[in-house]
Formats: C-alpha cells, structure tokens, sequence
C-alpha cells in the first residue's frame, strides 16, 4: 500500500510498486489527462508535478511518490499560474491535435514558478523544449507563456 | 437535386435516445447521404413517429426546446479543426446562433454523413474533409433555414416570403412577430418534401457571418485541462489492457509460442495469437507489458520484407530512375517533352531521393473493443470509418451491421490513421475474450517497429530551356513504394495503375510546353502509406529545387521565372507576389543570411513560401518563414493559419533529421534518440497570411508542408553553391 496526495488528496494504492506513476493515475484513478507518448521521459507529453516540480511519470515508479504531492493537469486550474496558462491556451488557440498539451501546460507551470524576469518568445521556446509537440503549435505555446506571464506580473 | 427521408433511431448521448427524423439531401451522384434504398419511408409513417424531446430539420442539426442546436461534425478531429469548420458552414446557412451550438461528432453511418469526395466513406485525409462537404453542407443548412421559415409562416399564416431568419429565431417584420427555432422545434411537423435549394440560392461571401471570421475551435477547452477524450482515454468497469509482441517483420507470423512465464504472472488473464503478432490481456498495460516480456515466440522467416534494406533499396531506386529505358506508368503528360528536352538549347538533369519517415503521432496506436456474442462495439481513433468496418467484418467475420464504432479524438493522425490494422488487432483479441472490454494500447517501440512510413523514393529529372531560358521540357520520373496498389487494389487498377496518393502534386499549374510524369513502383514487402502531405513533400521538393538551379544557372530570377511559369493562374501569382512583398523578397539578406523561395498548388489551394537561413557547421537554422495561401473561401482563418505553420513546422522537422531505416525488414529507429523530432528551441518565427477569394475551399490541413523543403534547400544553395537533393538533408552541407 503507498500512500500520497493526489491533487490535494489523501489517497492510497495496492498498485505494484514498479508500476509507474503514470499508469498508475491514468489506470487506478481514471486521470486520463496526464498522456502516455514515448514512455522513455523524452517527449513530455507525461509530465505531472511531483512536490510542485514537473515531472515525467512514465519512468516514475509509483513507491517514488510515497508521502509525496502529487499535482496533474486536472487540478492545475487550482493554482495561478496553472488557471493564467489554461487562459492564454485558449487565447492564443495553442491545440490543434491536444494530446501533448496537457504535459505542455505542467511543464510550463514550472517554468512560470522558475522565472524571475519577464520572458521572451526565444526563452519561452528555450525553457519548453523538452516537450514535443508533433503538429508543430511551438510558437502558440511559447506565446501563451508569454501571454500568462504578463497577466500574472 | 433529389429528396430522401429516413426514419433512424440514433443513440446521440450515451445515455440518450432520441427518436430521429432525419431528412437527407442528395445532390446527385456525389451526394450527401447518397441513397437510402430500403431505409426511405412513407411521410405517414414518419407522422406516426411520436415527436418526443426535439426536431431534426436536416440529418447534421438537432434543434432542442430550449433553442440550443446540436450539430453532427462528420470528421475525424485530429487537430486540423474540421469541428469547429464544418458546424460553422451548417449554422451560416441556417442562421444559427452559434452560442447556442453544441458540436459532437457524427455517428459512424457514412449513409447519411460520408464524404462526397471519398465516394460517400467516412474518411478523413488527403486535405478533402471541407472540399468535400463545403457546398453540400452549405446547401442542406440553407434547406434547414427554409423549413423553419416555412414551418413560422405557417403557424402565423402568412407568406413565407415576409419571414427572415437569423440567429435562431424566425421574425415576421410586418407584424412585429418573432419565434425561436426551439419554440418551432416544440410544434413543427416535418414537411413531406425538403425546400427545393440549388447554389444560386446561397449566400454570398460578402455576406458571412461566421465562415472566414474569427471563430474559436470547439474544442480548445476540453484540450487544456485534461478532461478531451482520445482513444488511449477510453474508461469502461471492467476494463481490460492488452499488450503486443509483434513479429520483428511485417508478415511472418508465431510458429511456436512459449507463454508459461507470461501466464504465470498475476493479473494476466489471457494469451491470444493474433497472427502476425502474440497479445497479453491484463488487469493493467503495466503487467500486461510485464508479461509479454516473458513471452517466448518462435516466427515464421518467410516475409518477402526480410530482405529489405533501405539503403540497398536507395540504391537501386535511384539507378532506376535514372534509367529511361523504363518507361514505367505514365502518371501526366502534356505535349511532347522528350522532343522538347532534345530540341531545348540547354539541359539540366538531376536525381532527388526520399528517405522513410514515420508519422509519430503523439498518441500511439490503440484500439478499445468489446465483444457481445456476435456484436462488437469499438471505440478508436481512426480517420477512416470505412476501414475499421471493413477490416474488422471482413477479418473477424462481424456483419457490418453488428459493429459499432466510435470514433474519438485523435491524437494526431497524419495519414497513419487511415488504415485501420490497428483495430482489427484490438477485435481479434477482445473476440477471444466476449464479454471483457480491451484496451490494446501499443507502446512507442511497438508503434514504430507497425510503422508505415512514407514510401522511399528516388526522382530523376530531365528538364530543358530554350535560349531565352524559358523551360519547354521537364520529364519527371519517380520511383517509389507503392500506397494505392496495396491499400485499395481494385480503386488503383480502375485507375489505370495510376498512384494517386505516390504521385499527387507532380503535374501542377505550371505551363511547359512538354511534361511527362512517369510512375515505376516498387513492392518491397513493407507496407508504406499516406504520410502529411504524402508525395507533394518530395515532389516539389525535386520540382521547386530543380527551377531554382536552371534560373540561377540561366541568370534568371527565380521569382520570377515561376511567376511566368504561373501566367495562366492568377491566384498563382497572387500569393507569389504577396510571399514576396511580406518578407521583402526584393532585399539581399546580409549576416551570413538568404531567403530561398518555393511554391505549391497541390490540393487546390496555393501557397507561396519564403524562408530566412544561415549555415552553422553545416547545418542550416531556419530563422523565419513567411507564406501567402489562397485557399478559395477561408472558413476558419487564424485555424487555417496554424494548420499552414504546422504542417510547415511538421516539413521542417523532417527535412532537417527525420530518418526511418530499415535492416533486414526491421526498423532501426524504435523511439525518440534515435527518430529525432524537431524541437520547440529550433522553431522558426512562422508568420502566415490567408488571402480568402471567392472559390470554392481547399484543403489546409497539408498545405503548408510541400514548399517549406525546397524552400530552405533553395536558400542554402544561396548561402553555400551547393544544392541539396536529399531527404533529409545531408548530415553536414
């Protein structure tokens, strides 16, 4: 039995301890929102927060998150910058196919928490690099970091 | 123009049934709904229909009581936008309020929502979903319109002709009278014939109100917070996973199979032979990947596949080409070009090649089914209705009408989705477990090693000037894999062995006195297929490289040389001449920086693209593209700006390092690392401009990917002298 908070609550699971975090959400918890892309933490499209830090949960056993908090795209609207990116998504019409966009919008939570001056496309592009997007919405995601940031500042 | 009624009874909401009149217009032999044969019934018959919660105009609209409108959207979404593009041509013609609209996708019934340009299929590819519905949708909306203007006359008593529609609701100005379509829908009796429409009837573009403005897509919110529902999200009680090991080679198959280990592993509850490969089916994908770990298979070494190697086969593609004794098929040809080629007073020859690329839809293939005696119900997300159907009757021994398929959102689809073997596999394992909905999900690896990528290809081109440097001859031979000859045999024989989907983009508007487009096809025994922009992506590669090398070796502006190669197409010049003015073509680019050019026409829409690139050790960075586009009436235009940068984006990714070989039949990329995608650092500013005129739509959805190669390979020959002729382009310049 491993016991941790999932999107502020207390919840516990019989899940093999080897299972990773990811299927373990999209599975035990119905939380389909976090995706499952290459399952080697290279694409992003499964990034969830792991103690409010971005993390990929396909290679994230699920014992790691023992104690731990754990936040995915479900509950992001709970936090500022989550509910400013979820609003500049929609402003600048950043989805086309959308599967990736869920990790895009959690990694980009961090990246908005991480930054101490006001970003700039080329940043923006920089700090998101991590996660692919096939349908090629870069320059969407980048503008609507920028879009939330400003709306936060 | 003829008339059918239709008496369905429809599930619309899963927990919803509604009883349905539904009314479908044909336009002739490419039509909407096309027959009904024993399906038309009586009007009386339709009367004795108890109308109960709502009121089905035409067969795309459901209008409630409470004036709310649900709107049947026929494609496969996979990011191009066709649910909010083709609701919005339904609710223009029939006075919609959109805020009232609610868009779901259509049910799986290509009889009443099959696309006219696939022959009445449901299917979503090839940039034909708005080309093909556009003027038919535009049509039965307008029909949809006049049954509520006629139904409001009536019950006012008086003429038709005094009523207007707009925005849900009927008004009668000569006595201040207005009614809502929900308060029609409460009373309203479906007319025994639909109003006679034709096109002349239309509305006029000047006249739009939510085709060509800004409109936002349906289903941006459901996409930034989790809750958009893709084929891998599919949840059900009971729900069971299933994992695959896959022969290496397409087309061997288990011979021995050693599964006492994989058995013995808690939560597996059954190992189903499907053939070519061995499923798990468990309590989770984690165990059942576990499980499959554990399998020991023994295949079959027979597939013709075995001995592919992509670069052997390079090889011989390109000697091939080269070599004209083989005429091959002639795909187009227009005067004499052989003739022309040896009277023009200069030639140029070259040789283009294509390596594989996948489609890396960023969710894997998966298919959801559930087995009920000798029903199945599916739940996939597949670009082809037609093809899930096909497969899983003709595979499984299902009568079509005993398979239900849901279609749910894509998560890309890129032409990988429109063939269906994906889900034929999901139905052979749920068949050997009735009564246990299974998840078939296949991982990154599995995905790659099933992939069918774009076909290989090698172009050779002959072209001649005369000695004004105008082009009077161009042969074009391509050799490639073939798509059409294995996917849909008996359409590509009818075609005269012509390659639609191998060769599409190869003829053009460019006037030449002498062009020939010779086909040679290979069968390798991998199966290649659709890809974005499928063969527009090498085709004007080799075309738009191939002009920008005779005009600069004929000191002749390459701008305007295809500006005079397009003098029959206004529309041609236009977004030439726009591309031009927008990146300010005219204006030498200094820093180590060139613009390089390249035009497309495929699809009937045009683009004009120019690129801005320096060369860093070797390698070229993309600094800004600019496009024009002209795609006849532009429904959605900030969408269709997208889809132009990211199908550009999408061409980018691929020219710079995209790569799929093959050893032995198998590929040698499985995952990211090795298959390299391009990355949100590397982006190019992209800046799009739709130029709407007053034809008909193209297609969108590709438009973008065909110029963005050559155009960048144009500008490296600026910066370097030397001209790139490969697919991806070399490893360093």
């Amino acid at each position: 039995m491993i016991g941790f908070t999932l999107n502020g609550k207390a919840v516990n699971t019989n899940a093999p301890t080897d299972k990773p975090l990811l299927w373990v959400l999209r599975e035990d918890f119905n939380l389909t929102g976090t995706k499952f892309g290459c399952g080697i933490a290279q694409c992003g499209a499964c990034t969830v927060h792991l103690n409010g830090t971005p993390t990929r949960s396909c290679v994230l056993p699920v014992s790691a998150v023992s104690g731990a908090q754990v936040t995915t795209i479900e509950a992001i609207n709970a936090s500022k910058e989550g509910k400013a990116l979820q609003d500049a998504w929609i402003a600048e019409q950043a989805p086309q196919c959308g599967y990736c966009q869920s990790g895009q919008i959690m990694a980009a939570v961090g990246v908005l928490k991480e930054a101490r001056a006001p970003l700039s496309r080329e940043q923006a592009l920089e700090k998101m690099t991590g996660n692919i997007c096939r349908c090629g919405t870069y320059n969407q995601i980048a503008a609507a970091v920028v879009r939330a940031q400003k709306t936060l500042a | 123009m003829t008339t059918t009624l239709s008496n369905t009874q429809t599930s619309i909401n899963s927990n919803t049934k509604i009883s349905r009149r539904s009314f479908v217009i044909g336009t002739g032999s490419g039509a909407i709904g096309l027959s009904f044969g024993a399906a038309v019934t009586s009007f009386a018959a339709l009367n004795a229909t108890a109308q109960t919660t709502s009121f089905t105009p035409i067969a795309w609209v459901n209008i409630a009581p409470d004036n709310t409108a649900t709107i049947y959207s026929p494609g496969s979404e996979m990011g191009q936008g066709t649910m909010t593009a083709l609701p919005i041509v339904i609710a223009e013609n029939m006075e919609l309020d959109w805020a009232k609209c609610k868009v779901v996708h259509a049910p799986a019934d290509p009889k009443r929502f099959g696309n006219p340009k696939f022959g009445g299929g449901m299917i979503t590819g090839s940039s034909r979903t708005v080309v093909g519905y556009y003027q038919a949708l535009r049509l039965s909306g307008l029909q949809g319109k006049l049954v509520m203007m006629e139904a409001a006359a009536k019950t006012w008593g008086v003429p038709v002709t005094e009523v207007t529609a707009s925005m849900s609701m009927v008004r009668h100005a000569g006595s201040n009278r207005s009614i809502s379509y929900g308060e029609i829908a409460k009373t309203a009796q479906a007319p025994a014939e639909l109003p006679k429409v034709d096109t002349k009837m239309l509305k006029p573009m000047s006249e739009f109100k939510l085709v060509g403005k800004e409109v936002a897509r349906v289903d941006l919110p459901s996409k930034v917070n989790g809750s958009a529902v893709y084929g891998i999200d599919t949840r059900m009680p009971g729900l069971h996973y299933a994992a695959v090991l896959h022969a290496p080679v397409q087309g061997e198959k288990a011979e021995k199979i050693d599964d006492a280990a994989a058995k013995a592993v808690a939560g597996v509850r059954a190992i189903v032979p499907i053939g070519g490969g061995v499923a798990v089916v468990a309590d989770s994908f984690f165990t059942a990947q576990k499980a499959r770990a554990l399998l020991n298979v023994t295949w079959t070494n027979t597939a013709k596949g075995r001995k592919y190697d992509s670069d052997v086969a390079m090889k011989e593609f390109v000697a091939r080409s080269e070599n004209l004794g083989d005429a091959g098929v002639t795909y187009f040809s227009h005067g004499d070009a052989v003739k022309e080629i040896a009277g023009g007073a200069r030639t140029f020859k070259a040789t283009y090649t294509s390596e594989h690329v996948a489609q890396f839809t960023m969710e894997p293939m998966n298919t959801t089914a559930k087995v009920d005696g000798d029903k199945i119900e599916i739940w996939t997300p597949s670009q082809t209705v037609a093809f899930v159907v096909g497969g899983v009757a003709a595979v499984g021994g299902f009568k079509p009408e005993n398979i239900k398929v849901n279609i749910t959102l894509l998560g890309g689809g890129y032409g990988r989705r429109v063939e269906a073997e994906y889900a034929v596999e999901a139905m052979l394992i749920a068949k050997a477990v009735p009564g246990v909905p299974v998840q078939m999900i296949w991982t990154r690896e599995d995905d790659m090693l099933r992939s069918k990528p774009r076909p290989l290809t090698a172009q050779h081109l002959i072209a001649s000037v005369d000695a004004q440097g105008k082009l009077v001859g161009f042969q074009h031979r391509v050799v490639a894999e073939t798509i059409y000859g294995r996917v849909l045999p008996p359409a590509f024989k009818a075609a005269g062995n012509k390659d639609a989907p191998v060769m599409e983009g190869a003829d053009g508007i460019y006037a030449i006195p002498g062009h020939l487009v010779q086909q040679c096809l290979e069968d390798r025994g991998i199966a290649c297929s659709f890809w974005r922009g499928v063969a527009p992506g090498y085709l004007k590669f080799a075309i738009e490289t191939m002009i920008d090398e005779i005009a600069a070796e004929t000191k002749q502006d390459a701008l305007k040389m295809r500006m005079d190669l397009a003098a029959k197409s206004p529309r041609a010049q236009a977004v030439m001449q726009e591309v031009a003015k927008m990146s300010d073509y005219a204006r030498p680019r200094t820093d180590g920086r060139a613009l390089g050019f390249a035009f497309s026409d495929t699809w009937t829409s045009f683009i004009g693209m120019v690129v801005e690139v320096s060369m860093y050790q070797g390698k070229p960075t993309v600094h800004q593209i600019w496009a024009a586009v002209d795609c006849g009436h532009a429904l959605t235009p900030k969408n269709i700006e997208t889809q132009i940068e990211g199908s550009a984006i999408f061409g980018l990714s691929a020219a710079l390092g995209e790569k799929l070989s093959y050893k032995a039949g198998e590929p040698q990329q499985r995952n990211l690392g090795a298959y390299t995608l391009l990355r949100a650092a590397q982006t190019p500013i992209v800046t799009v401009k739709v130029m709407p005129t007053d034809n008909e739509p193209g297609g969108i959805g590709e438009v973008g990917l065909p110029p963005v190669a050559p155009a960048i390979a144009n500008a490296i020959a600026k910066l370097t002298g030397k001209r790139i002729r490969t697919l991806p382009f070399p490893e360093s310049v």
